[in-house]
This record gives C-alpha cells, sequence and structure tokens, in this order.
C-alpha cells in the first residue's frame, strides 16, 4: 500500500498514502512554527512559577512575586482612597451652605457629584440631569421639595415617598375623579393650563382651582416648596403638559418614588451630589432663616401623616 | 411488516406520552414543545404507514441507501440542503438583533426581544448551520476516505431527523421563553437529553463507518471529526448536568452553583469554539482543501503535531473567559497560559492548509471555491492569534465584556466557519445531484466579494467600538473620578452598531445568492457566462503599428 513518490512541484516526499486521491507530503515542521511553539510553552513555565498558579490540597501556590488580583485591587482602591482623602475630611467638616464661600473645595464636591451621579442617577434622572417624563429635569429652577444646597441635600439623603424611611419626603394629591365631573375636569383643566398661558382663562375653571387646588398649588398656580405642591404657573410638567396629561393628573395622580440615598451612600458623597445638582443651572441660594434650618437638620418637611390622603 | 407495525406502536406511544404531557403540565411553552414532539409523531406515523405502498417508499425521504456499490448520500445532500436552510435563518436573526441594538424599537416583546432573539441567532448558526454542515461533510467525508458506506443507514437518518427536531425545540423554546441561561446552551433538560441521545447515535454511525473502512490507516479529517464528536458529546452532558423541578415542566437547576457553575460553562463554552468551531471545520479542511487544489497536504507530521498539541491544549484555556472574576487566580493563571501555547497549535492547521496551495497558488486567481478557502484560512488565523491575546490578562481588563470580543468572535465565525461551509457547499452541491457544474462561478465571485466585506465591515466597527467601549468605561479624570456614565458609552457606539449591521446585510446577501446559485445547480441548470479569470487576448491584434510606406 505504501507508495512514496517525490511531488514534482514541491520536490518533497509524500508519505506513500493516500485517500480518495489525497496523499500527504513528508514535509518537516516548519522551524519558525516549531521554535515559537516552544517559546510559548516556555513562557508559560515562567509564568506559572511567578504568578499563582498550581491548585494543591487546601490552597494553590501563591507564585513568587506574591501578587494576587484581590491584591491589586486593594492597592489600587486605597491609592484611589487615600488621593481623596484631604477633600473627603473637608468636605465632612464643611456646612453644606458654606461649601461656596471656598470654590476650590466647591469645584471638588461637584466633580465628586458628577462622578456619583453617572453611577446612581443617570438611570432616572438622564445622563444629562434633564429627566424624563415623571422623573424631574435637574437643570431647570423648578424645584418641588426647593432648590437650595440644604434643601437638595435632604432630599437626597431622605428620599421621597421612599416605603421604611421616616424622614422621607412625601405629599399624596387626592384623587378627583368622582369629586368632580365632565365639564368641570375641563374647565379646571383649561384653568391650569391658562396659568402659563397655554389656554384661555375660564371663571368656571378659575372658581374650581379656587375651592379645590389653591390650598395646595397657591392662588395663582406658583405651588407651595415646604409641601413638595408643583408649581403650575411655569409650564414645566412632571407628567407631560397636553391638556389630556393635566386631566389625567387631576383624576387620577401619580406619585414618584425616589430612594433614600443614605442607605446606600456616605454622607460626604450626598453632600457632593447635592453640589453637582445644585450646580446644574437651577440651584437657589439659602435665604437666612432657611440656613438656620438647615442647622438644625429640619428643612422643608411635610411629615407623611399630614398631607396623607 | 412486523417490523413497520411495531414502529408505528412506538411512534404511538411517543404521541401519547406527547398529548398527555400537554394535558398535565402547567407550563405553556413546555406544552408548546410537547406539541412539535406530538406533531413529529404524527408525522412519522404517517410515513411509517406510506412504507406499506412500495412506490411511496422508493420515493420517500426515508429512503434507504442504493446499495454497497454507491455511497450512501441521502443524508448528505438532505444536510447540505438543511445547512442553508438554517444558514439564512440564523444570519437572519443576526442581522435583526444587530439592527435591534442600533435601533431598540425593533425589540418586539415578549416573542422577539433581544434577550430571546440572541440565542435563537447564536444557536441557529453554529448549532443549525454549523452543525448540519458538520453532519453532512463527516458522513461524506468518512465514506470516501474509508472506500465504506455508512455503517447502520437507518441510524444515520435518525441522526439527521432527530438533529433537525432538536433544532426546532430549541429554536422554539428560545423565542417561548424556555432558556436554562446558559450561554451556547440554554435549551432545557428534555431538549438536552434528546440531543445526547441523537448525538450518542451520530458517534455510533461515525466510529461504525471507521471501524469498517477499507483503508488501511485512518485519514486525518476523521481525526478531527472523532474529536469533535466525542468532546461534544462531553462537554454537553456535563455541562448540561440538571435536575428538572418536575417531569412535567421545563424548568430545571443546575448540578453546580456559582463560580463552580461558571467554570463549567466557560469549558464547555469555550470547548464548544474549540471541538466544535474549530476541529470540526479543521477536518472539512482537512478533506476539502487537498481535494479542490488537487494537490497533497502540506505535511503529515505537522497534522500529527498539531492535532495532539491542540485537542490536549484547548480543553485547559476555558478559564480565561472568567478573567477577574471571583474564580480563583490559580484557574486564571493556568486558562491564560494554555491559551498562549494555544496559538501555534492553532496555526499549524492555517499552514497546513494554505501550504496544501503550493504548486497550485494560481488557483486563486481563477478558481472563487479556493480564494474562499484561502480566506476562510487566513480569518482562521487571525482569530486563532486574537483569540491568545485576548485572553492575557492586560488586554482582558481592557477587551472583556466590550463588543471586541464579539467582533472577535464573528471574525472567526464569518471568516472562518462561514467561508469554509460556504466553499464546501459549493463543492459539493455539483457532486451530489450529479451536475457538471454549478449554476454560475460568477455567482460564488459575488458571493466572496460581499461576505469579505461583509466581515471587514463587522470586524472593524466592533474592533473600534469594543476598544472605545472598553476606554470610556476605565477614563478616569484628572480629579480621580470616572468620566463616562454607562449610557454615555452606549451612546458613543451608535454609529459602529450601525455600520456592524450593515455588514451583516451584506453577508446575508452574499448567503442569498449562494442559496439561488445552489438552488439552480440541484433544478439542473448551468448559467451561460463567461469564463472567470481569463482576460481576452488576441494573438493577431499584439504587434507594433508599422506605417505603410506611402505609394
Amino acid at each position: 500500500m505504501v507508495n512514496k513518490r517525490i511531488d514534482q512541484p514541491t520536490g518533497t516526499e509524500t508519505v506513500g498514502h493516500e485517500w480518495d486521491g489525497i496523499e500527504e507530503l513528508n514535509t518537516p515542521l516548519p522551524r519558525w512554527w516549531l521554535w515559537t511553539f516552544y517559546a510559548t510553552i516556555a513562557w508559560a513555565l515562567v509564568y506559572v512559577v511567578l504568578y499563582p498558579a498550581w491548585p494543591l490540597i487546601d490552597k494553590a501556590t501563591a507564585g513568587t512575586l506574591g501578587w494576587s488580583s484581590r491584591g491589586d485591587l486593594a492597592r489600587e482602591m486605597s491609592a484611589a482612597e487615600a488621593a481623596r482623602q484631604g477633600v473627603f475630611k473637608q468636605i465632612a467638616a464643611t456646612d453644606i451652605e458654606a461649601l461656596g464661600n471656598n470654590p476650590e473645595l466647591m469645584a471638588q464636591a461637584i466633580a465628586g457629584g458628577a462622578a456619583a451621579f453617572k453611577v446612581n442617577c443617570v438611570q432616572c434622572h438622564g445622563a444629562g440631569a434633564a429627566g424624563s417624563a415623571g422623573y424631574p429635569n435637574l437643570n431647570d429652577d423648578d424645584w418641588i421639595w426647593g432648590g437650595t444646597l440644604s434643601e437638595i441635600e435632604y432630599t437626597i439623603t431622605h428620599g421621597i415617598r421612599w416605603e421604611g424611611a421616616d424622614a422621607t419626603r412625601a405629599n399624596y394629591m387626592p384623587a378627583f375623579a368622582g369629586v368632580i365631573e365632565g365639564a368641570q375636569v375641563d374647565a379646571v383643566t383649561g384653568h391650569v393650563l391658562s396659568l402659563s398661558g397655554k389656554a384661555k382663562p375660564n371663571p368656571a375653571g378659575a372658581q374650581l382651582f379656587a375651592d379645590n387646588c389653591a390650598a395646595c398649588h397657591g392662588a395663582s398656580g406658583e405651588g407651595m416648596v415646604a409641601m413638595g405642591a408643583p408649581a403650575l404657573n411655569d409650564a414645566i410638567w412632571l407628567f407631560g403638559g397636553t391638556a389630556a396629561d393635566v386631566k389625567k393628573q387631576i383624576l387620577a395622580p401619580r406619585h414618584g418614588v425616589m430612594p433614600a440615598w443614605n442607605e446606600r451612600l456616605d454622607p460626604v458623597t450626598i453632600k457632593m451630589l447635592a453640589a453637582y445638582v445644585h450646580s446644574r443651572g437651577g440651584g437657589q441660594q439659602a435665604a437666612p432663616v432657611a440656613l438656620e434650618a438647615a442647622t438644625t437638620g429640619d428643612v422643608a418637611q411635610t411629615p407623611k401623616a399630614e398631607t396623607d390622603g | 411488516m412486523e417490523a413497520v407495525v411495531r414502529r408505528l406502536g412506538v411512534w404511538a406511544l411517543v404521541l401519547l406520552a406527547a398529548i398527555s404531557a400537554i394535558a398535565l403540565t402547567p407550563d405553556s411553552g413546555f406544552a408548546i414543545h410537547m406539541g412539535i414532539v406530538a406533531l413529529v409523531a404524527v408525522i412519522l406515523i404517517i410515513a411509517t404507514l406510506g412504507t406499506y405502498d412500495p412506490l411511496a417508499k422508493a420515493q420517500s425521504i426515508f429512503r434507504m441507501p442504493p446499495g454497497p456499490s454507491r455511497y450512501d448520500d441521502d443524508v448528505v445532500r438532505w444536510g447540505v440542503i438543511a445547512t442553508m436552510f438554517w444558514g439564512i435563518a440564523g444570519l437572519l436573526a443576526g442581522v435583526f438583533i444587530a439592527a435591534q441594538l442600533a435601533f431598540p424599537w425593533l425589540n418586539l416583546e415578549p416573542w422577539f426581544n433581544f434577550g430571546r432573539l440572541r440565542p435563537l441567532h447564536t444557536s441557529a448558526v453554529i448549532f443549525a448551520f454549523g452543525g448540519n454542515a458538520l453532519l453532512a461533510t463527516s458522513f461524506y467525508v468518512v465514506q470516501r476516505t474509508c472506500r465504506a458506506t455508512l455503517a447502520l443507514p437507518g441510524t444515520a437518518r435518525f441522526v439527521f431527523w432527530g438533529y433537525q427536531l432538536f433544532i426546532v425545540l430549541a429554536a422554539t423554546g428560545y423565542l417561548l421563553g424556555i432558556s436554562q441561561g446558559k450561554e451556547y446552551a440554554e435549551p432545557e433538560w428534555y431538549v438536552d437529553l434528546w440531543l445526547t441521545v441523537v448525538w450518542l447515535a451520530y458517534l455510533a454511525v461515525f466510529v461504525g463507518t471507521i471501524l469498517k473502512r477499507n483503508e488501511p490507516h485512518i485519514y486525518v479529517a476523521n481525526w478531527f471529526f472523532l474529536a469533535f464528536i466525542i468532546t461534544v458529546a462531553m462537554l454537553h452532558v456535563v455541562n448540561n448536568l440538571a435536575l428538572p423541578v418536575s417531569l412535567m415542566g421545563a424548568k430545571s437547576y443546575s448540578a453546580f452553583a456559582g463560580v463552580q457553575d461558571a467554570l463549567t460553562q466557560w469549558w464547555y463554552g469555550h470547548n464548544a469554539v474549540g471541538f466544535f468551531l474549530t476541529a470540526g471545520f479543521l477536518a472539512m479542511m482537512y478533506y476539502f482543501v487537498p481535494k479542490q487544489a488537487g494537490r497533497p497536504v502540506y505535511s503529515y507530521r505537522l497534522s500529527i503535531i498539531h492535532f495532539w498539541s491542540l485537542i490536549f491544549l484547548y480543553i485547559w484555556a476555558g478559564p480565561h473567559h472568567l478573567h477577574y472574576t471571583a474564580l480563583p487566580d490559580w484557574a486564571q493563571t493556568l486558562g491564560m497560559v494554555f491559551s498562549v501555547m494555544l496559538w501555534m497549535p492553532s496555526w499549524g492547521g492555517m499552514i497546513n492548509g494554505l501550504m496544501t496551495l503550493n504548486g497550485a497558488w494560481d488557483k486563486v486567481r481563477t478558481d472563487p471555491i479556493i480564494r474562499m478557502m484561502v480566506l476562510a484560512l487566513a480569518f482562521y488565523g487571525m482569530s486563532t492569534f486574537e483569540g491568545p491575546m485576548l485572553s492575557i490578562k492586560a488586554v482582558n481588563s481592557l477587551s472583556h465584556y466590550t463588543d471586541w470580543t464579539i467582533g472577535h468572535v464573528h471574525s472567526g465565525a464569518l471568516g472562518w466557519n462561514g467561508m469554509i461551509t460556504f466553499a464546501c457547499v459549493y463543492y459539493l452541491v455539483p457532486r451530489l445531484w450529479q451536475q457538471p457544474r454549478l449554476y454560475s462561478l460568477r455567482m460564488i465571485n459575488w458571493h466572496f466579494w460581499l461576505a469579505t466585506l461583509g466581515i471587514v465591515f463587522y470586524a472593524a466597527s466592533m474592533w473600534v467600538a469594543g476598544i472605545t467601549q472598553g476606554l470610556m468605561w476605565r477614563e478616569y479624570g484628572s480629579d480621580g473620578y470616572l468620566v463616562n456614565s454607562f449610557v454615555d458609552t452606549v451612546a458613543a457606539l451608535h454609529p459602529m452598531y450601525i455600520l456592524r449591521a450593515v455588514g451583516g446585510l451584506m453577508y446575508l446577501s452574499g448567503a442569498i445568492i449562494m442559496v439561488y446559485n445552489i438552488w439552480m445547480t440541484i433544478l439542473g441548470h448551468q448559467r451561460d457566462e463567461a469564463p472567470m479569470g481569463d482576460t481576452a487576448h488576441d494573438e493577431a491584434n499584439d504587434r507594433p503599428i508599422v506605417a505603410e510606406p506611402a505609394e
């Protein structure tokens, strides 16, 4: 069966077997191939001595370099932490309303807040903090629960309507389905839209508004930060600004929820987040009274029980 | 007669079992699967009844081999058609999910969202397209290189149809939301058990044919096929060890948990690449490249050394999929060094394939099938270099979880597996259907360039996307804080995702041209076209102008 012959085009001898017309040449292994293969094996042998590699009975060899991926991570993390330690301590020791007195520290806080925002907040508020339907835009100067540094800090710390957080900000607008009907709903919707110039004023709507809505939203729809009642006269809408959207919100209001971040983030990070959100363009300066309130930790809070129902 | 009755009894039992399962299960996906099983049983009952009629038997697709003097090629023919059918289905799914990534509104809930279509795409191209190509070519090659007909011809037919049932159950399961959540091993326990039966039958047919061979030696292609079949059986069984919640429901829980489950999964996942997509397709290469080139294999010695080193080293390399995870450092180290040592054994196959063209390199210019094979080997070489490189931890820390991995996989899958399969199908079709030549060689040329350009678009866009993504994720500003949010990186990739979908569409277009081409070939047509490769040469005109002297 063995039928060796010299293959003409290559001048190489065949092995002498044949399968369905296929023969094989007896070409030696290409040298570069063989030496590269040896080189990878030699490299592997060195590597497994230097790094953790050989599993033993209760642990593996640690490698002569003493390297481990956990050690590597711990080193990088502690280096990064050490680099930020000074700023962290300074921010922790500074009252949030006083951050602005030290522009350099404020810039550091805003940078740290921007980073934390990317990880924790963009999912709802968007990468540019512009929000979307149901999630407030943080770039404008319309604040449902107040736009000073300490008010923002409080909102982030305790969240909004966050179950299990005692100090959470909470209010619930009653559903007006069944309370007012048909033409009345259209009238009050028209009045709400007229507050921002998007509809013609109508007396019936104005009367209904004064009777049912003005207590929280204000006589001219300017809102009430202390209760978390949104302003209705600024053409900024959380759940949409068409007549249908407004009507839907009157009849069966939706209520957004935000987590209480003190369950996940440390106070310094929250402070930095507040600085970042405040810096987006709509931040408000605290009035002297509010500053006093901030120090006692009782800022613009409406206890749940008062507004429930 | 008795055999027919017995077979009818078996199918009736299967039908009964499937119907009772439908009645008893509270799980609607499982019920639909059992409905498919029942439908197959009904078809088999009708087909078995049909065998009473000798004329119907002759025309039936279940016909038996022509006799000992001819090779048994029925299964190969069906396999070629199934390869093309599933190939188009898988590529179409791929283009669609690529478009979904660029335009999320294309997610059609609940059956056609990305999460359900993605395993449909991967399984369709790997196991349905690639698997049928391997089935068909292995049955074709083993008969010819053993100079013997298939052992167990009835079992061979069972293997083909059983494998198609597996594909249908797997694919419909994904759309219905039935998945055990293991990448490339998504089908649930009962589908896994069925595949195990089919696969062991495949092994029996293949080994049986080798045992009855009329050649003294076993050809190298058969070593690779055998390694592929045996190893895939082992990988499939171990990775899918699971306990069903109920025998009347689809859900099961893996026998492994935590990091052990992850390691088992990637031992499976990596060696599915190694033994399904590498060893199996190298087997195809070892038969069809020398045949198409009409040249001897470059080096017998290289084929021995690279075969044994490849199958020995590949099986250890899986942990490189779990770099920088909870997997212990020592296992990560071993996964990495075995991957790096795998570089040259992988390249052995490329060298043996390309250098087989020594003495026939001119065919790259004139023979579009050879050109496809050369491109396939080039992409094979490129992705088997890229693989060990990506397994190095420092590189992996940038590339892991990014689209670079997707690009790497597709340069291997589209470039190597796809192109070598297309070349083999082009080789097989005229021979299997006794046609003098293919319908059109020029269409192969179109297919070649569309596919090549498509791969370039795909791989290049994913390299750019992956490296962009990796760099953006790890970017820290001078103040020590992360610069990008995750959604920023997603937005940055949008143009690359569109380019990727365009590349996929080009590749799909090439495959559609191929389907038309082989369809016409099977129907017996031959396109009237100018021959390829030769530019016109007019000997009489090939001379300078000599001025005629004026009178």
